[in-house]
């Protein structure tokens, strides 16, 4: 049932049948987390790429896996697109470690970038593409420049013509990528760049879709995990004859604070997971919610400049006008809707494991390490389950799925219950900052200090990091200990991949000016503690913590300045591609021009208003600018956007309509977690575990317009778009809520009591 | 153990099982079926619905032995690839999902809430589904595609 990558080319009577698996023993973990690894699977061949069959279909191999996100259509339009053949014609197989390419992990907006510019899954196809006008070119006995390829058929001038499969159908390439393959120019595309349905629709919506939750496996059993009560326990014992009565019952798995239980029945795996009495030596006591971000200063950090001008504190005290705030974002969840699950067979010399992790790859090395099995064993295939939205339960589930299957000698299902999910996730991180700003009679920026502290523990867990999700840690991986220490003067590039640096910042390190704005007089530092909780990539990690703070804050100075916030904005930035997208918005959505909050009120005892936010996600990975029209209720102090008008700027646009559904759903996700969405603990567990202690966003709220506009320069390369619209929203809300009603909130997230209180204490902005 | 006797999908199906097992782990486990999903075990998200008579019911929480003779239809059970049932074929021209799985949740109830009320308002619409979450935020598109059907069975 799990076809081997000899079995696809097989599959279609094709000869393809050597494909090279150097032993993976000794092999490099990857150098970058998004890069292209050292595999037995080698990324610089062309074969390892794809395949055209006998019958002339294709088959793409990917490192980037489809979560929901549109990634498994867009890449099979680009295939089609550089091969010019039919789009039904290309077959993806996505993130399988016996079959593709290791291209790390799925995530950070990278896919776009990495796989649809001049490399990687594009660059194979344009090469296979070049391979086959040069075998068709020697078949006619004339040269390429006067052929022609459409559909997979090369013709020449005098009309003969020669299908792909005749040339090479069901052998290999035998070939390496070309660099100097030309793409297929934009201008020519009938297949990338159009809003090809997503190809899992019919299937999702009938219910045929097979998630990772369906998959089965003869003689599969059923397991649940027991969680300890509370965070940091320790496991003292297990009474096994708690459970004996329990019908089905397989085996209680212990494994040092791993505790679990497998049955023959789902049924029977959660009645013996309630049931078993464990005793459980508590851990230390977890930090008052209540004080938690003033105490994150009182902690051993480990310290990076971003940046540092060395005259921002000189510069500051002399200032005649000093704008001073301090913004928190709390601990949110990923709270995927299906609680994770994963499917193991560990057999005596080799696994296999149906994982909806995002990173196969480095799942895989990790299940080796816990199952004391080389990597070459282990097999991981991506099998989809609910949208992740980062690091869900997908890895810690995956790990404990081949645990138990190792321990009872059988293939094991594992289902996450809700509170398994929630109660123990990588949440994504709280975050507590503070911004100084100078201005001067010209109200302009005349220097900028930053200072962040960010709650961290654990994370991706890499290739060889299994400690750095509760599972593994359980299983006596300690995840890395946070290493206190002062930081280094900024030397080399300035990457601005969490988004530290405010798009306003000239970005100067050694005379070399990297930023997207104008600010030169500039101190970014960060201290990272460590987090009561694991942390863990939540859709535009840190990203939307920091553009919050920025872009708050950049409306703060505005007002100070008496400045219009959009051409206070304007006048400090100096990156084109922001300032398109900035001033694109503005002009759709009808941007009124203010230099202090207009506090509209309507009749009902709403108060309406308009704010904006502008990123350059991760510094250079797509560019957003949104504004956000809001009422809110002066009494309850309930926040209801109504109309978010978004510019974006992604470079080419693979699918539109693919984009329009990640830019809706990140600007609605971003609502939620801008309202209502927050991670709650007492002095011993997380307690917001199930949709009732967490709040989302269901399904009557009451949506918001959304208009959005595509901003497309020529001559650019791709960029990832997935997490920009979500980056900027809960800036723009806040910076309405404040043009409505002169109250600044500086706390995420923006609940009535807040906002009650804001309006209470309003001062028409920051303290002076 | 016991043998019971299920309605599904128009078929009589009969699994031997624990009359207390959640009805959603039968239809998944027993009778293969793959739209209503594990969410929460709660009956707080929806993933799991199923229709049983003309109301809706969370499988997640519903013990088998309690199902009797009612028939229950699953998503898969609404419509299929070849010919989806309207309300799917909006859903599919809406392109109405992102990960897609708590569609059981929402085509369901949004179709057994026009089926009592063929000309229920969004507002009516979106009450109907407070109780059905979709982490991806497909909202815009869902309602749009819940509207289109709503429309077209009216004309």
């Amino acid at each position: 049932m799990n076809p081997s990558r000899r079995d696809f080319l097989k599959g279609t009577g094709a000869l393809v049948v050597s494909f090279r698996a150097a032993s993976v023993f000794g092999m490099q973990a990857g150098d970058g987390q998004f890069g292209t690894h050292a595999s037995h699977i080698n990324a610089e061949e062309l074969d390892s790429w794809l395949a055209i069959h006998a019958d002339g279909s294709v088959t793409a191999f990917t490192g980037k896996c489809d979560f929901g996100q549109g990634i498994y259509t867009a890449q099979t339009q680009l295939v089609a697109e550089e091969l010019c053949v039919a789009l039904e014609r290309v077959k993806l197989v996505q993130c399988d470690t016996e079959v593709t390419p290791d291209q790390g992990s799925t995530s950070g907006s990278q896919s776009t970038p990495t796989n649809f510019n001049h490399q990687n899954l594009a660059l194979a196809a344009a090469t296979a593409r070049e391979a086959l006008l040069k075998l068709a070119a020697e078949r006619f006995g004339e040269p390429v420049d006067g052929l022609r390829v459409e559909n997979a058929v090369v013709t020449n001038a005098s009309g003969q013509h020669v299908r792909y499969e005749d040339l090479i159908g069901g052998k290999h390439f035998n070939l390496t990528l070309d660099r100097a393959a030309r793409r297929r120019p934009q201008v020519e595309w009938t297949v990338l760049g159009k809003s090809v349905p997503s190809l899992d629709r019919t299937a999702l919506m009938t219910g045929q879709f097979e998630f990772v939750h369906h998959v089965r496996v003869p003689g599969m059993l059923h397991g649940r995990v027991v969680r300890p009560p509370a965070i940091g326990s320790t496991l003292i014992s297990v009474d096994q004859t708690s459970v004996k009565d329990v019908p089905g019952l397989v085996k209680v798995v212990v494994r040092k604070n791993f505790v679990g239980v497998v049955a023959e029945t789902q049924h029977s795996a959660a009645h013996a997971a309630r049931k078993l009495k464990v005793d459980w030596k508590p851990g230390p006591k977890l930090p008052s919610q209540a004080s938690f971000f003033d105490s994150l200063k009182e902690q051993p950090s480990r310290d990076a400049l971003e940046l540092d001008s060395t005259d921002v504190a000189a510069r500051l005290a002399t200032a005649k006008h000093v704008v001073r705030a301090r913004y928190t974002y709390p601990f949110q969840a990923h709270g995927s809707l299906g609680a994770s699950c994963a499917v193991a067979d560990v057999k005596a010399g080799s696994a296999t494991i149906w994982s909806a992790t995002q990173s196969a790859y480095p799942t895989r090395n990790c299940v080796a390490m816990l199952l004391g099995m080389p990597a070459d064993k282990v097999r991981v295939i991506y099998t989809r389950g609910s949208g992740c939205y980062g690091l869900n339960g997908a890895d810690a589930v995956s790990f404990e799925a081949a645990v138990m299957s190792q321990d009872v000698g059988q293939p094991v299902r594992l289902q996450f219950s809700r509170q398994d999910e929630m109660g123990w996730e990588n949440y994504g991180n709280a975050c507590l900052i503070e911004q100084r700003a100078a201005l001067d009679d010209a109200g302009r920026i005349t220097a900028w200090d930053r200072e962040s502290w960010i709650p961290n523990m654990g994370s991706r867990p890499g290739y060889d990091r299994p400690g750095n999700v509760i599972s593994g840690m359980l299983l006596g991986y300690e995840p890395p200990p946070l290493r206190p220490g002062k930081a280094a003067e900024p030397t080399g590039e300035l990457r601005n991949g969490s988004n530290t640096v405010p798009e306003y910042m000239a970005g100067c390190i050694q005379d070399k000016c990297q930023g997207n704005g104008t600010v030169n007089a500039a101190r970014v530092l960060t201290h990272t503690v460590r987090s009561p909780f694991f942390t863990g990539p939540l859709r535009s990690p840190l990203r939307i913590q920091n553009t919050f703070a920025n872009e708050c804050f950049v409306d703060e100075l505005a007002l100070k300045a008496g400045a219009d916030p959009v051409e206070f904005r304007l006048k400090h930035l100096q990156q084109q591609r922001l300032v398109a997208v900035l001033k694109a918005v503005a002009t759709a959505a009808k941007w009124q021009k203010r230099v202090a909050p207009r506090k509209q009120t309507l009749a009902n005892g709403l108060a309406r208003g308009q704010g904006i936010a502008c990123v350059a996600y991760e510094g250079r990975n797509g560019y957003a600018a949104l504004v956000a029209d809001v009422d809110v209720d002066l009494t309850s102090g309930l926040v209801q956007p109504r109309r978010f008008v978004i510019a974006i700027d992604c470079g080419p646009i693979s699918n539109s309509d693919g984009l329009r559904n990640q830019v809706e759903g990140g600007i609605l996700q971003g609502t939620s977690r801008s309202l209502v969405e927050e991670v709650t603990w007492d002095e011993q567990r997380v307690t917001s575990t199930d949709w009732e202690s967490y709040q989302t966003l269901r399904l009557d709220y009451e949506i918001p317009e959304i208009e959005i506009v595509f901003v497309t320069p020529e001559g650019v390369a791709a960029t990832g778009a997935g997490e920009t619209s979500i980056t900027v929203t809960p800036a723009a809300i806040a910076n309405a809520i404040f043009d409505a009603t002169g109250a600044r909130i500086r706390d995420v997230p923006f609940t009535p009591s807040r906002i009650k209180a804001a309006l209470a204490t309003r001062s028409e902005g920051a303290i002076a | 153990m016991a043998a019971i006797t299920l309605r599904v999908n128009g078929q009589t199906r009969t699994v031997n099982v624990d009359p207390a097992t959640p009805l959603l782990y039968v239809l998944n486990d027993d009778l293969d079926l793959r739209g209503p999903r594990f969410g929460c075990g709660m009956a707080q998200c929806g993933a799991c619905t199923v229709i049983m008579g003309d109301h809706v019911v969370r499988s997640c929480v519903k013990p088998v032995g309690a199902v009797g003779a009612e028939e229950i239809t699953t998503l898969e059970g609404l419509g299929t690839p070849e010919k989806p049932h309207p309300l799917q074929q909006a859903f599919i021209e809406e392109g109405a999902a992102q990960c897609g799985f708590c569609l059981s949740g929402v085509i369901l109830t949004a179709k057994t809430v026009l089926d009592v009320n063929p000309s229920a308002t969004d507002q009516d619409i979106r009450n109907a589904l407070g109780g059905v979450i979709c982490r991806c935020f497909a909202h815009t598109r869902i309602l749009r595609a819940i509207r289109k059907y709503a429309d077209a069975r009216r004309a």
